[in-house]
């Protein structure tokens, strides 16, 4: 008996061979579009930073890159720019490095203890103290910015590193994420740890703290990223040139009215000014992936 | 030398008391397997021993020191958990070696007594491992290992081999036993598993909610159980309980559907008419025609190999479990009542009555 004859419908398999392209086709085409959104202000920056001033200031808007990106960046980093020739970039730098580091690092170390205390401690009080922290959630520094002002301006630590950081370290985010984090951990390890002599402390150090590492440096990353882009409280609490931020020198340096702006300088200005918590999340990034997706146990 | 003594043991968590007054002496160097159904109390009890859980009133005594109030790294005891509970970012040394580390041990101390216990288990090879890169079974060896380093006075065990695949249990609960034996620690071992119970125990503790129901070697417990509930949680399959009442005079009883049976080894104390319960295990059933025998109608027959159990139901309506040798094939299973092997109750408390 001879087989029946392969059915081959060309017509349909050509079909479905368009539709799959010209689905790939509008996919691709919607991501090159986002890109290119979200890019290009970014490109205007970079390009803007390498020619020089009057270039900008006659109001023409180049495409490709100008000659004079090494003069405009030692500008920007020595001397600083705009119109009142500001706090130089590099001391900016260093002050926003600074504050982010301490905002992080404070947010993380404060937020470990005060999760640590509501998840492995039965204490009066308890839910009520996880309650209060997680009220303050609802009340970001804006909202709770003028008492604060009055506070930190009360016990003379304007224009100080400790009033700049400590009204931004008080945290309930990353408390609550802790806490979750914790809630996590079986209570074997610490039945095993207490039958192993290990007190509180020392619980903390040699089980929590390891365990939780890929949680902190994911953590950290956008702790320092949030301490990077502060701009009110930094913006009232600090008048001393010598200590300003760079997100806000960046904007007191474009000047208002008529003033002619050095352009070229506050581009550089705020391709170094993205440098930083590009440079962190890029280096952060496999930790932070990590830290957000899995959990090691 | 150590002894451990539980005296009048008692736990409520709220309202539901969980533990009823719990009495034990535990010898120097005996291993005692806790055991009863999912929910009666038996990891309270350990971890009441272990310090983990206090006790509402009672008093724990560890070779004569009343620890009842102390912590458990005081309490000089070490406990192997259900999960293991080791610590993930530590490698294999570091979990064997942190409590003697936190105790304070010299450095060359500390890795004799882990080198002596890898040597002992086997895992002399795994010290650098990480507990994820393990199977289940160099795990639970692991754990026992962390026990094993701090030579304490007591070994607690809270079912320690339920998680691992039913090959390697046996073989860590026959490793387990020779270990204890080797180390002479005296050791609490807690279970569901009767097997596991009846194999690893010098004594058994049949716990039946929150209070022992028997406290005794296995084979006693076997042969001489104390009332129904421990005549029916040990053996498998369990006992047949066929109710009847006392004849005249104690030496016979009378089974619902007329017949009597004769005891065997003397008369029961008790008003003529005392309701009984009557237990006979599947494997004391003999399968035989005579005057006296049961009819069984099979209703499902288990063929294990060597031997066959059979459910069926005798003429009563009463279910009648046997486990005969050899195969069995068949819709009627004729089968006699051995007195010898009866073991008589009485159904209004349970207990076991002797003659
Ligand atoms: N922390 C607790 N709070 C309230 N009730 C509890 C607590 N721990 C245990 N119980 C109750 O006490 C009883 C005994 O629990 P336990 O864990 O001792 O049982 P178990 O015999 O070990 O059971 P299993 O074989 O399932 O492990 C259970 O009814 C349980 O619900
Ligand atoms: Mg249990």
């Amino acid at each position: 008996m001879e087989a029946p004859p392969l059915i081959r419908d060309d017509a349909l398999l050509r079909a479905t061979r368009r539709r799959r392209l010209v689905s790939r086709v509008v996919a691709h085409a919607a991501l090159i579009l986002g890109v290119l959104i979200v890019a290009f202000p970014i490109w205007m920056t970079l390009v803007g930073s390498t020619h020089d001033s009057g270039t900008i200031g006659r109001g023409e808007v180049p495409l490709l890159p100008g000659t004079h990106a090494v003069e405009n960046y030692a500008t920007a980093w020595g001397k600083g720019g705009g119109v009142m020739r500001t706090t130089p970039a590099s001391l900016m730098l260093w002050n926003s490095l600074l504050m982010a580091v301490l905002i992080a690092v404070g947010k993380i170390a404060i937020s470990i203890l005060s999760a640590y205390a509501v998840v492995f401690f039965r204490f009066p009080g308890r839910m009520a103290a996880f309650w209060a922290i997680f009220i303050t959630l609802m009340l970001p520094v804006e909202v709770r910015i003028i008492p604060t002002f009055q506070v930190i301006v009360d016990l003379n630590l304007g224009n100080t590193w400790a009033g700049l950081v400590i009204p931004l370290i008080a945290s309930a985010t990353a408390t609550l994420l802790f806490r979750q984090f914790f809630l996590t951990i079986p209570d074997e390890f610490v039945e095993a740890a207490k039958i192993d002599g290990a007190g509180p402390l020392r619980f903390l150090k040699d089980v929590v703290l390891p365990l939780s590492l890929t949680n902190i440096a994911a953590l950290f990353v956008i702790l320092f990223i949030y301490g990077w882009n502060q701009y009110l409280w930094p913006l009232l609490i600090i008048n001393d040139r010598s200590m300003e931020t760079i997100v806000v020198g960046l904007s007191k340096m474009i000047g208002r009215g008529d003033s002619q702006n050095d352009w070229n300088t506050i581009m550089a200005t705020a391709v170094l000014a993205l440098l930083p918590p590009v440079l962190v999340v890029a280096l952060m990034q496999r930790w932070f992936v990590r830290g957000l997706t899995e959990t090691e146990k | 030398m150590a002894t451990l003594s539980l005296r009048d043991v008692r736990k409520s968590f709220n309202a539901t008391q969980v533990l009823h007054g719990i009495e034990l002496e535990v010898a120097d160097g005996e291993l005692v397997v806790i055991v009863g159904a999912s929910g009666c109390g038996k990891s309270t009890l350990l971890r009441i021993v272990a310090g983990l859980e206090t006790p509402t009133s009672g008093q724990v005594v560890i070779s004569n020191r009343d620890v009842t109030g102390l912590e458990p790294a005081d309490r000089d005891i070490a406990m192997v958990f259900q999960n293991y509970a080791l610590y993930p970012h530590m490698s294999v040394f570091g979990n064997m070696a942190y409590g003697l580390k936190i105790r304070g041990l010299p450095r060359a101390e500390i890795e004799k007594r882990v080198q002596a216990a890898a040597e002992i288990l086997g895992i002399g090879a795994l010290l650098e491992r990480k507990p994820k890169q393990l199977s289940g079974g160099q795990r639970q060896r692991v754990a026992m290992g962390r026990a094993i380093v701090r030579e304490p006075a007591l070994f607690l065990f809270d079912e320690p081999l339920s998680n691992l695949d039913a090959k390697l249990r046996v073989q860590m609960r026959a490793e387990i036993r020779r270990l204890q034996r080797r180390l002479g620690v005296t050791s609490l071992f807690v279970t569901h598993d009767q097997v596991e119970a009846m194999t690893l125990g010098d004594r058994l503790v049949v716990m039946n909610a929150g209070r022992p129901a028997q406290v005794a070697p296995p084979m006693e417990i076997f042969s001489r159980p104390a009332d129904t509930y421990v005549a029916g949680f040990i053996g498998s399959p369990s006992m047949n309980f066929i109710p009847a009442t006392l004849e005249e005079g104690g030496r016979a009883a009378r089974l619902a559907e007329g017949s009597a049976i004769q005891f065997a080894d003397g008369p029961r104390p008790g008003p003529a008419g005392m309701p009984l319960i009557l237990g006979l295990r599947p494997e004391h059933i003999e399968p035989g025609d005579g005057p006296d025998s049961l009819p069984l109608a099979v209703e499902l027959i288990e063929p294990l190999g060597s031997e066959t159990v059979v459910h069926g139901r005798a003429p009563g309506g009463l279910a009648v479990t046997a486990r005969l040798p050899g195969a069995f094939s068949g819709a009627v299973l004729p089968v006699q009542l051995p007195a010898g092997h009866l073991h008589v109750f009485d159904a209004g408390s349970g207990r076991r009555l002797d003659p």
